[in-house]
């Protein structure tokens, strides 16, 4: 172990799980060195575009995430470097003593039913890359012109979109979307939205702190139907073991039994209803919807009843999924990266040496932002025992990884840029009462963080 | 608003939630574990970790364990016995490590037998 002390880590990935990985070799390695790449200039990825705006306490954990980075001889971060493109998986072999990819997941999951292509349906993903400022949305826009939408899904993604929908101007107003989002949110005819989970109340998977956040909401009806949420014998000995989601169970069945107040906006639960088709012949006006029956074992079977819920835009939030990515074993059945406790397997069933996988891209698209502590944890002692295994000292010196991204003209940013481009949006933020106005366009995030970017202008070879 | 650690920590202290929280805001005193409300995010991550079931957030306490919701804050905001200032925020708990005294609440609760601990 002595030899690799100092050695050399690439992690590929700035989100909570590349930050945890981090976090754990620097407080296993002190002497390690680790170099952090992101496509992005901005750091923590589905913290600062995945985690609601409305839930700055949780954004509030970059505090932890970023103390690495004060050792900025030892840990460094590459921003605007995209993997598999400006840097290929074997430059970081050739480079790295090892390589963790913590690349998230980046594809989603569809509802597979005929309508889906229709004006008016959106992945989840767009329209939270959308009102988290990212870069990829920059140029989208979201008319909320439908007084009713739907969202397909029974996850806190799902929850988040229908919270953020239903938000009051004010409430939005002290969140850190750009301003463009909030005028979108400003101009808004929402009215009514509509959950629509596929099973029954005890195999939803939104835990009980997204649900409390939709308790707290000022000006919103919460309509649970008694019917769809009555228990099975196998979910109330599920619920008799699970505190954590006896709490979230609790919590709806307590809506069901409340008189709605009347206030101008609703969201409605609905469970145990599968879009069997959206409706529409130009653009989505609605969802053909099939009840379902709870099945001992958790799943459903459709009844073949059906009813018409009219929605004028739809949002799927079925799930994410990792993608294949620049030529890392892909496991397509779990559409995760092959892995054994965090060292990726090759096809032929190998460890590829040197290489870990940490976060979604490891477990799939699971858990909450914590959840990726103890998940980066078990790589990184993957990574540290197969270090303590090697005979051959690190061979890795000098440092390579800048002079290659000069000569092929990568313009990427490291922390000090990132710093700037932070103070910047906390400081427009600052002057409207927010936590920070973001930055969407990644040409102005670069504008913003150029006077501490390393420029390249020779090309050397 | 915070989680709060509850008695079902006292005497037991399994530290299968320090492992968990994100942001390293469980500290350890003598006899138990404190959650320092600061620093708390509120994600929840502890409460499945805790063999005991001892987490609640704090809307959720039960009757009887509602004194624990201020006396996690004394943890941090009282000088503790042999202590001449309190704890604070220190920013993470790897940095403090055991503390090794306990709020009066907690020291003054009945010894636990360590045989009646969850998984013992």
């Amino acid at each position: 172990m002595s030899d690799f002390a100092s050695a050399r880590v690439a992690v590929v990935g700035a989100g909570p799980a590349g930050l945890y990985a981090v976090q754990s070799l620097v407080a296993s390695a002190p002497g390690i060195r680790v170099d952090v790449f992101d496509r992005l200039p901005a750091p923590y990825g589905l913290v600062r575009y995945g985690v609601a705006p409305d839930n700055q306490k949780i954004k509030s954990v970059t505090r932890v995430l970023r103390t690495p980075f004060d050792d900025a001889a030892r840990i460094r971060f590459f921003g605007n470097v995209r993997f598999g493109v400006d840097l290929l998986r074997a430059d970081l072999v050739e480079h790295y003593d090892a390589v963790v990819y913590a690349t998230g997941a980046q594809g989603e999951r569809l509802l597979g039913v005929p309508g889906e292509n229709l004006p008016g349906c959106h992945g989840a993903k767009a329209f939270v890359d959308w009102y988290s400022g990212h870069p990829d949305a920059a140029d989208t826009t979201f008319a909320l012109d439908a007084p009713h939408v739907a969202v397909v899904g029974a996850g806190n993604v799902a929850l988040d979109v229908a919270r953020m929908l239903v938000r009051t101007r004010e409430e939005l107003a002290a969140t850190d979307v750009p301003d463009r989002v909030l005028d979108a949110f400003r101009q808004s005819r929402v009215t009514d939205v509509h959950l629509i989970a596929r099973r029954g109340v005890a195999q939803a998977k939104f835990t009980v702190e997204e649900l409390r956040a939709i308790n707290q909401l000022a000006d919103v009806d919460i309509v649970v139907r008694p019917d769809e949420v009555t228990l099975t014998r196998e979910d109330e000995g599920l619920l008799e073991s699970h505190r954590p989601l006896r709490s979230a169970v609790g919590m709806v069945r307590e809506w069901a039994r409340r008189p709605a107040p009347g206030k101008p906006r609703r969201i409605h639960f609905r469970f145990l209803r599968s879009p069997a088709r959206l409706l529409g012949a130009s653009r989505v006006e609605g969802v053909l919807l099939e009840r379902n029956e709870p099945l001992a074992d958790g799943r459903v079977r459709g009844t073949g009843q059906f009813e018409t819920l009219p929605a004028g835009m739809v949002v799927r939030s079925v799930g994410y999924k990792a993608l294949p990515l620049a030529g890392l074993p892909f496991d397509p059945i779990a559409c995760v990266l092959r892995h054994r406790a965090g060292r990726l397997i090759q096809e032929n069933g190998e460890h590829a040496t040197g290489e870990y996988v940490a976060g979604w891209a490891k477990r799939g698209p699971s858990g909450i932002i914590g959840t990726n502590k103890s998940d980066a944890a078990e790589t990184i002692s993957s990574l540290l025992a197969d270090f303590a295994r090697r005979s051959s000292s690190p061979a890795k010196v000098g440092d390579p990884i800048t002079r290659l991204l000069r000569a092929r003209g990568v313009e990427y940013t490291d922390w000090a840029s990132w710093l700037r481009l932070d103070a910047h949006e906390v400081q427009l933020g600052q002057a409207q009462g927010r936590p920070r106005v973001k930055t969407a366009a990644l040409a102005e995030m670069l504008e913003l963080c150029r006077a501490s970017t390393h420029v390249v202008t020779e090309s050397t070879p | 608003m915070t989680y709060v650690i509850t008695a079902g920590c006292i005497d037991c202290v399994h530290r299968s939630c320090v492992k968990e929280c994100p942001v390293d805001c469980i500290y350890e005193g003598d006899r138990s574990l404190y959650i320092q409300p600061e620093e708390c995010i509120n994600c929840g991550a502890c409460v499945p970790a805790c063999p005991e079931e001892a987490i609640y957030f704090e809307e959720d306490l039960p009757e009887p364990m509602l004194a624990h919701l201020k006396d996690n804050d004394a943890f941090f905001t009282l000088a503790l016995p042999g202590r001449c200032g309190p704890l604070g925020s220190p920013g993470a708990a790897a940095k403090v490590g055991r503390v090794g005294i306990d709020t009066p609440l907690v020291a003054s609760h009945p010894r636990r037998e360590a045989e009646t601990c969850a998984g013992e």
